[in-house]
């Protein structure tokens, strides 16, 4: 008998059992490992809507100031009249606007004029600065595998016990100085938070969540094989539940055929001609600003579970993933230079957490001589090739394959570092030969 | 690799010299420093074979282990080593000046100043390449904790006095060159390589004698046959020209001519412990020291040309005048020399062998605290560093073309004056980015507005140092015509929050570490230890 998966099942079991940790268990922290899109965010308001209300009064930690207004207006949008606590830095604009339209969070610099409000939200940095006040008896920790083990140290003191959450196949946090000197030690400062918790406490329940909301049918197994394959996840829809139809047929040229076939497959590859390049490679990244100009021409139409009705591929549901800020410039130049404005252009590091229909990808690899442990980097990839609900493309150079063969990892082994699985090495290789199945050639 | 450094290599490939990377120099170098050159025997780690110190180019103190396996004969290194650079470091431990820090007062919590003093100069070690850092933290971690006769009657490789005192020196050392900027203790390849861009990979430049090539070729050589010539020009004998600047040695030199001069030194040795008379020891003495002798000179025929490079390189860093933010960064290793004078004279216990999870946190915290610091300061002080950033779009300079006045929306309207700045540079800017230029050496911030006249200028808006007034302060806000430098990056650094005390690491780090009321032991001699 063949047992049919409901990832709707799947998925409230998972968070029921995170649940019932959280608010019944004796353990001081609950870790939960979120793959991409897998609902991480609407746990975490759910989690804190269900302390709110048994009476339980908690913090909640993210990392970055977008992700705490994200974060606050979650919270207002579910529960309306619960009061919220937004703390802030004292920069000017230190949060985003639209929460001065909500009557309920309160806005201070100070911990102690949001104290007795059911949740207060925050960033770690503005965290590590509140001494002197009662513990918390709970904490949320968002986005816990891109905190830092020392920005968990400055912040471990303000609660009793927490709640983890956070996605370990996207990027590490990193450092800009050399830290060897403290690889294998427990507390390595450039750690991330979970993995120095984890290793203090090993006993500590952890929970994952199985489905990914956000990949379609086409990328989950691509992405959940290459790189967490130790806890694979699932889609929450299946094969034919999402489509991208183009009002414009094709012309036929190389842009329009890695379009189609990733509208088709749920994944393109533009492959240029082999050549050394300098990072902002112009006819690469001439290719990238022809394919969203292309995207948006053809008047493209996203169906998905969504929506009754297919919605319109606009500028907002694309965006644009490099490795580097210089080359996300260039892409922002060619763009304008096409009259395209509002696509998102951003690193790996800036997409982090977000969500579009179609995403295009400079291959971090792509023109290069040498794969630096940067460019390998397994959490870079993961981010590129897991921000879309439809479609990804990636352009890149030909003759990645032999560059991964000519770099094999060369980072040394430092004892008593847990070993991550897989290496960015392997990611790559088996990304890439899944993209070598809908490859075009595209000539200049 | 920058754009700039490229572009820097490249030149220095065609000219065949290297090219300036810097137009100051951006390490203190003190007066007087302490150049250090060790060697180290091969397969032995932790077994020094020897070193050229001093400060003095004309008159380096040799000092040398005959026999590298002997405990008693390393020690006796390791004395004499402490006899010289103690002395050297005490020089300047005396010289204080009065300062001020503030610290939080115990009583009332709050911050207060208090008088301290602050040691008026510090030493500085200068080592040949990074391996000597390295080796300067080995000796450190190899003696710190060993006990003196007089702690530990027992012991059965008694240190000599000082040797303890003298590898926690070591340690603050190497300790302190891990922080960017720092100038107590410096690799010369380093700093050189800092300063200009040679023709050959950043690898090949830790070989000093290739590096000082590419600087300074022969007349009428192109560096990169010069680079090749001393790593692998070979004499009659088979020895480099060039011997490695250490602490590693040539395996032709080791094999060749130390290996049996160690042997004779030994046999000589044994001949002298059979001796049966007085003359017959006399005789055999006499051969012990001619081997010693000989150990001697094959060491410092090693060294010496590694000494007279490091002279070399130094003289060729002092052509540059200092850049202006140096000092600023000496001063704090200045403080960091007078903070481990203190906890030595207060009898605190040496540095642990691993961090605790606040130290180690806090560490990384000030280090990197330190490289954004020196980043900036760099670009600040140099033009051509500047340049680096400006290609990077990470700064942009230009000329003001126009300057609108404008008012904030404040209750009291206070000056926001629109800078608009035509420029070349191509800098990344975001919507709102915040920049900075330097105003009589404190940082000015502006935001960005947008692009004016085709994307070639730029217009900001003026947000601080105008004064309190309506009118801005005559010289703060730039005038049409002037030439201006913004960065994109911050000029200061915002010191980052204080973490717990490490009797108070949250649950999530471990908890507190344990006591260590204890002094920690050296390591224990096991079965294996056959030295």
């Amino acid at each position: 008998m063949t047992v049919v998966f409901d990832p709707g099942a799947e998925a409230a079991r998972a968070t029921d059992a995170i649940l019932y940790d959280t608010l019944h268990g004796t353990d001081r922290g609950v870790v939960v490992d979120s793959p991409p899109g897998a609902g991480k965010s609407t746990l975490v308001v759910r989690a804190a809507l269900e302390l709110a209300s048994a009476g339980r009064p908690l913090m909640v930690i993210a990392q970055t100031n977008a992700q705490v207004d994200d974060l606050v207006l979650r919270l207002a949008e579910k529960a309306p009249d619960l009061p919220v606590g937004r703390l802030h830095s004292s920069d000017s604009d230190p949060y985003d606007k639209a929460l001065d339209g909500l009557d309920q969070v309160r806005k201070s610099t100070k911990a102690a004029d949001l104290a007795g409000l059911d949740v207060v939200v925050s960033t770690a940095a503005k965290w590590a600065h509140v001494k002197g006040v009662e513990p918390w008896r709970h904490a949320i920790v968002d986005e816990a595998y891109q905190m830092r083990s020392d920005a968990l140290l400055a912040v471990a003191g303000l609660f009793e016990r927490a709640l983890f959450v956070g996605d370990p196949g996207q990027l590490d946090p990193f450092s800009i100085v050399g830290s060897e000197q403290w690889a294998g030690l427990s507390y390595d400062p450039s750690a991330s938070a979970v993995s120095t918790l984890l290793a203090h406490n090993p006993h500590l329940p952890q929970h994952r969540l199985p489905v990914s909301w956000r990949l379609p049918a086409s990328a989950a197994p691509l992405v959940s094989g290459a790189f967490y394959p130790y806890t694979p996840f699932r889609s929450g829809t299946g094969h034919g539940d999402r489509r991208l139809n183009f009002a414009v047929a094709s012309d036929g040229s190389g842009t329009d055929r890695v379009i189609d076939e990733a509208a088709e497959s749920g994944w393109g590859l533009l492959e240029l001609p082999a050549r050394h390049t300098p990072r902002t490679d112009p006819e690469a990244v001439h290719a990238v600003a022809g394919v969203v100009r292309r995207l948006l021409d053809r008047g493209g139409a996203a169906t998905s579970e969504r929506a009754q009705d297919p919605v319109p591929l606009t500028a907002e549901r694309i965006a644009v993933g490099t490795a580097h800020r210089d080359q996300a410039a260039a892409v922002r130049a060619a763009l304008a230079g096409l009259g395209v404005t509002d696509v998102t252009v951003d690193t790996a590091n800036r997409l982090q957490g977000r969500e579009f229909d179609v995403t295009v990808v400079l291959h971090p690899l792509s023109g290069r001589p040498d794969a630096t442990a940067f460019h390998l980097e397994t959490g870079r990839l993961c981010v590129l090739a897991s921000r879309h609900r439809h479609a990804c493309i990636v352009i890149c150079r030909e003759g990645i394959t032999e560059l991964l063969d000519d770099h094999p990892s060369t980072e040394p082994v430092q004892l008593g570092v847990t070993v991550k699985f897989p290496d960015g090495w392997e990611a790559n290789h088996s990304v890439l030969s899944h993209l070598a199945e809908h490859r075009v050639a595209w000539r200049p | 690799m920058s754009l700039i450094t490229t572009l820097a290599r490249l030149e220095a490939v065609e000219s065949g010299r290297a090219q300036p990377a810097a137009t100051v120099l951006h390490r203190h170098l003190a007066e007087r420093p302490l150049v250090f050159v060790p060697l180290t025997t091969s397969g032995e780690a932790g077994a020094p074979l020897g070193a050229l110190v001093g400060t003095d180019r004309d008159a380096p103190r040799l000092l040398v282990v005959p026999q590298p396996r002997d405990r008693d004969l390393r020690f006796a290194f390791l004395a004499e080593l402490a006899d010289v650079v103690l002395p050297y470091l005490d020089a300047y431990a005396d010289v204080v000046e009065a300062a001020e820090r503030s610290e939080t007062d115990p009583e009332t919590g709050k911050r207060v100043k208090v008088e301290v003093e602050l040691c008026a100069d510090a030493p500085q070690l200068i080592v040949p390449g990074r391996a000597g850092i390295d080796f300067v933290r080995l000796l450190g971690r190899s003696t710190r904790f060993r006990r003196t006769a007089e702690q530990d009657p027992e012991a059965p490789h008694p240190a000599p006095p000082r040797v303890p005192l003298f590898g926690r020196w070591l340690t603050h050392f190497g300790e302190r060159a891990r922080v960017p900027g720092s100038a107590l203790l410096l690799a010369l390849t380093d700093v050189l390589s800092r300063h200009w861009a040679t023709g050959q990979s950043s690898l090949e430049d830790q070989h000093l004698g290739a590096l000082l090539a590419w600087l300074d070729p022969p007349e009428g050589e192109p560096g990169a046959e010069a680079a090749v010539r001393a790593e692998l020009q070979r004499d009659a004998r088979g020895q480099l020209v060039c011997p490695p600047a250490g602490p590693a040695t040539d395996p032709a030199f080791d094999n060749q001519l130390l290996a049996p001069a160690i042997e004779r030194y030994d046999r000589a040795r044994t001949a002298l412990a059979a001796a049966e008379d007085g003359i017959e020891a006399d005789d055999r003495l006499g051969e012990l020291t001619a081997a010693e002798r000989e150990i001697r000179g094959l060491v410092e025929s090693v060294t010496r040309p590694t000494w007279d490079a490091v002279w070399r390189g130094i003289d060729l860093l002092r052509t540059l005048p200092e850049g202006a933010h140096a000092a600023d960064r000496w001063t704090r290793d200045r403080w960091s020399f007078t903070g481990h004078r203190d906890r030595v004279v207060a009898g605190e216990p040496p540095q642990p062998r691993r961090d605790d999870a606040v130290t180690a946190a806090n560490k990384l915290a000030t280090r990197e605290r330190e490289q954004a610091r020196l980043e900036a300061q760099e670009a600040l002080d140099d033009p051509l560093v500047m340049a680096g950033r400006r290609l990077a779009g990470e700064a942009f300079a230009g000329e003001v073309t126009e300057v609108v006045m404008a008012y904030g929306e404040g209750k009291r309207p206070s000056p926001r004056p629109l800078v608009t700045v035509r420029t070349d540079d191509r800098p990344h800017l975001g919507e709102r980015a915040r920049v900075y230029r330097s105003l009589g050496g404190k940082p000015q911030a502006a935001e960005f507005v947008g692009y004016d006249d085709e994307g070639a200028a730029v217009v900001l808006r003026i947000v601080d140092k105008m004064g309190r007034g309506k009118e801005p302060e005559a010289g703060s806000v730039p005038e049409k015509g002037d030439l201006v430098c913004f960065t994109l990056f911050e000029h200061e650094q915002r010191g980052g929050a204080k973490l717990p005390d490490p009797e108070e690491t949250p649950w999530t780090h471990g908890g507190p570490p344990g006591e260590s009321d204890a002094p920690p032991l050296p390591d224990p001699v096991t079965e294996e230890d056959v030295l």
